[in-house]
């Protein structure tokens, strides 16, 4: 589903990504880890297409296509989503509003016309999405993350994928600021989309999340690499030794 | 420069209403002759006419405001003073004149009216041509009147507040509004009547270089409750124009009251306003406004909290484009104990606009234990645009509670970037987080006027200007 090939990237002539070479299949779950600075969310913005990086170098392949020169629009047309770690406040910006009009330009773009929904039909399907989420409808008519806390606002980013049914998934930090009790839910709705056609992608630097979510591949990245990747097993080494091993 | 031409022939040709030329002999310029006319054709008493003469003296001697934008580029002896569209105000919305009809047609108003509309006046030029009162509001007392009329019909309440709450004094364009002013709005709500629907005007102006003075008064009695709104709008021509209206409410006790207002004058109008507020004991005055179009606008609605325990509500939003100047803000004068107030002031500035938050809050040294908020968030829309912010605070009283809290900021490229990707173009990301930054004053009106509050904003930022 996604490959991506000696990928490097720069801000304003920095390098921070390089040689970064990753493989995703159909119904694979990856985590990325690595210690904080170490790149991997910039690997994430970039997947979504963030103007603020600059690919210098390598391939970015989404579903065999070319994805390098795609902005963020195409991508997410396209069905890559990411739950931002420090999701936007945005005043004034209804919830339930502004997802509909996310909604339907997507389904549109993707030439599902049949899934176009009314307003009302809309707020339906949303409510219910909102229910297995344990958000409370009120928080449907707020203003976008407007003085949500770190749990409310990862929820409402998870209503955000529900909705927008993408391909791949990429949670960034989905794991930090979360008590015990959200984290049970969050994981419960990623575990909901670990699915034979999607793919996630999981960014943390603690192993807490994957307590509750099993991946398939384990990657370790480190000052803008990829230093070294497993299988399950490579989480109890850094479970044990830390990143320091990596680190010279 | 230009011909004098007597009155009586000016008057002929206002008696034929010639629907396309009614302007055609009229001049522009101010003197007494003027005014006497204006005060005979509107067959006013004797104190009005003194009125108008002492204003038009206080109008001469008086200079332009020494602070503020510059005004130098408005000729004041190049503006039309008086003009009339049509010789009679009419009912019914038959018999309104089809060119006239057709204007407000395109604004939307008879559509309106059937729904929501509680009471329709509207001012074309300086002659309001079609009034209209929901028979039950009618029934409890509600007065809805042309000023013109009301000066004739209710002369012992409109003697007693006209120019009592905006004093001619006040400044230069105060006094000129006492001698020329011209229709508008007399709203009177009887004690303890309360009108949940909004009562409703439309102004317009459109002849080229023509002045608007039209003259709002307004009295809530005591407990009473009701909500004004009007709009203005104006289409674009060359010469510059000016509106210099005036808005007077007394809010008596324990009575509540909305003025809702959406301005959009054409942009080479010269929009200097005058909205003024006595607010009684127990008694509660908000205004919402937004400011769009003009040239140059001096908009500071201002409170006057003169019992105790009175509060007020200044909520408002401007957008400046290219070569315009929003120099608005709010006056709050707390004169008596437990008084509140809160202001809240938003601005959009785009193509090298120029918006100004000006304030006044001030609190006298017998009104103790008051509260005063002010709130301004300005959104730059690019690089070149200005905003600033001039607030003025006075406190003459210890117990005082003050806050004042300013934000000024740029369109966030990480919201942007975040908006598209949930699937949102970047024109829709930037449409709607300015919608959001408004929302705040725009929820706050009717939905239709909300609606086209929005469009204005989104017709300034496709812009053609800029």
């Amino acid at each position: 589903m996604l490959n991506i090939e000696n990928l490097e990237v720069k801000i304003k002539n920095k390098l921070i990504l390089q040689d970064v070479n990753l493989r995703v299949n159909k119904g694979e779950t990856h985590v990325i880890m690595g210690p904080n600075g170490s790149g991997k969310s910039t690997l994430a913005h970039v997947l979504v297409g963030d103007p603020a990086y600059r690919i210098s170098g390598g391939q970015i392949k989404f579903q065999h296509k070319n994805i390098k020169n795609l902005n963020a629009l195409a991508r997410v047309y396209a069905g890559i989503f990411m739950v931002f770690q420090n999701p936007r406040e945005i005043e004034g910006v209804q919830l339930n509003r502004f997802l509909f009009l996310a909604y339907n330009a997507v389904m549109k773009a993707r030439g599902r016309t049949k899934s176009v929904l009314s307003v009302f039909d809309f707020n339906k399907k949303l409510l219910a999405q909102a229910k297995l989420l344990k958000l409370s409808p009120d928080f449907l008519e707020r203003s976008l993350n407007k003085g949500l806390s770190g749990g409310e606002k990862k929820k409402t980013e998870m209503l955000q994928l529900a909705t927008l049914e993408p391909k791949l998934v990429i949670l960034d930090e989905i794991d930090s600021g979360l008590d015990i009790d959200a984290l049970k839910i969050i994981s419960r709705a990623v575990n909901k989309y670990k699915t034979k056609d999607n793919a996630l992608i999981i960014i943390t630097h603690y192993s807490r999340i994957l307590k509750y979510v099993r991946p398939d591949k384990v990657h370790v990245m480190v000052n803008g690499k990829i230093v070294d990747s497993g299988k399950t097993q490579l989480l109890q080494r850094i479970e044990s030794k830390g990143f320091n091993q990596y680190l010279n | 420069m230009h011909e004098k031409i007597s009155h009586s022939k000016i008057a002929r040709s206002w008696e034929k209403a010639d629907n396309t030329d009614y302007l055609k002999n009229t001049h522009p310029g101010l003197d007494d002759d003027l005014v006497r006319f204006i005060s005979s054709i509107k067959q006013e008493p004797a104190w009005m006419l003194q009125h108008r003469l002492k204003c038009l003296r206080l109008f001469q001697k008086t200079p332009p405001p020494a602070w503020g934008p510059d005004l130098q580029k408005l000729d004041l002896h190049d503006i039309i003073y008086f003009a009339q569209a049509t010789d009679k105000q009419v009912q019914n919305w038959n018999d309104v004149p089809q060119d006239i009809k057709k204007t407000f047609t395109s604004l939307g108003i008879p559509q309106a009216e059937q729904k929501i509309l509680a009471g329709v006046g509207a001012q074309y030029e300086s002659t309001v041509v079609y009034h209209n009162l929901k028979k039950e509001f009618q029934a409890q007392g509600v007065i809805f009147e042309d000023m013109d009329i009301a000066v004739q019909k209710y002369p012992q309440i409109v003697q007693e507040y006209f120019m009592k709450i905006v004093p001619a004094g006040l400044h230069k364009f105060s006094a000129l509004h006492g001698a020329v002013w011209s229709g508008g709005t007399f709203l009177y709500i009887p004690k303890n009547v309360n009108i949940s629907q909004p009562l409703q005007a439309y102004f317009r102006m459109n002849a080229r270089g023509m002045g608007q003075f039209e003259h709002t008064l307004i009295i809530v009695e005591d407990g009473a409750n009701a909500h004004y709104i009007e709009g203005c709008s104006a289409p674009h021509y060359g010469a510059n124009s000016l509106h210099a209206g005036c808005v007077e409410i007394m809010v008596k006790p324990r009575a509540r009251f909305r003025y809702s207002s959406v301005e959009n004058w054409s942009k080479d109008t010269y929009n200097l306003n005058t909205k003024r507020a006595w607010v009684d004991k127990g008694a509660r005055m908000e205004w919402v406004g937004g400011n769009f179009g003009s040239q140059t606008t001096m908009l500071y609605p201002c409170s006057v909290l003169r019992g105790e325990g009175a509060s007020a509500d200044h909520l408002g939003i401007a957008f400046a484009n290219t070569g315009q100047i929003q120099d608005t803000g709010a006056k709050v004068i707390h004169n008596a104990a437990n008084t509140s107030s809160r202001v809240v002031m938003k601005s959009l500035s785009r193509g090298g606009g120029v918006s100004t938050y000006r304030g006044l809050v001030d609190i006298a040294p017998q009104a103790s234990h008051c509260i005063s908020q002010v709130e301004c968030d300005a959104l730059l829309l690019d690089g070149k645009s200005i905003t600033n912010t001039i607030p003025v605070i006075n406190v003459r009283n210890d117990s005082a509670v003050i806050a004042h809290e300013a934000r000024a900021g740029k369109l966030s490229a990480t919201d942007i970037f975040y908006l598209t990707t949930r699937g949102l173009t970047e024109d829709a990301a930037v449409e709607l987080i300015i919608n959001g930054f408004a929302d705040p004053i725009t929820r706050e009106l009717p939905l239709e006027y909300a609606v086209e509050m929005n469009r204005m904003i989104e017709l300034e930022m496709n812009g053609s200007v800029g």
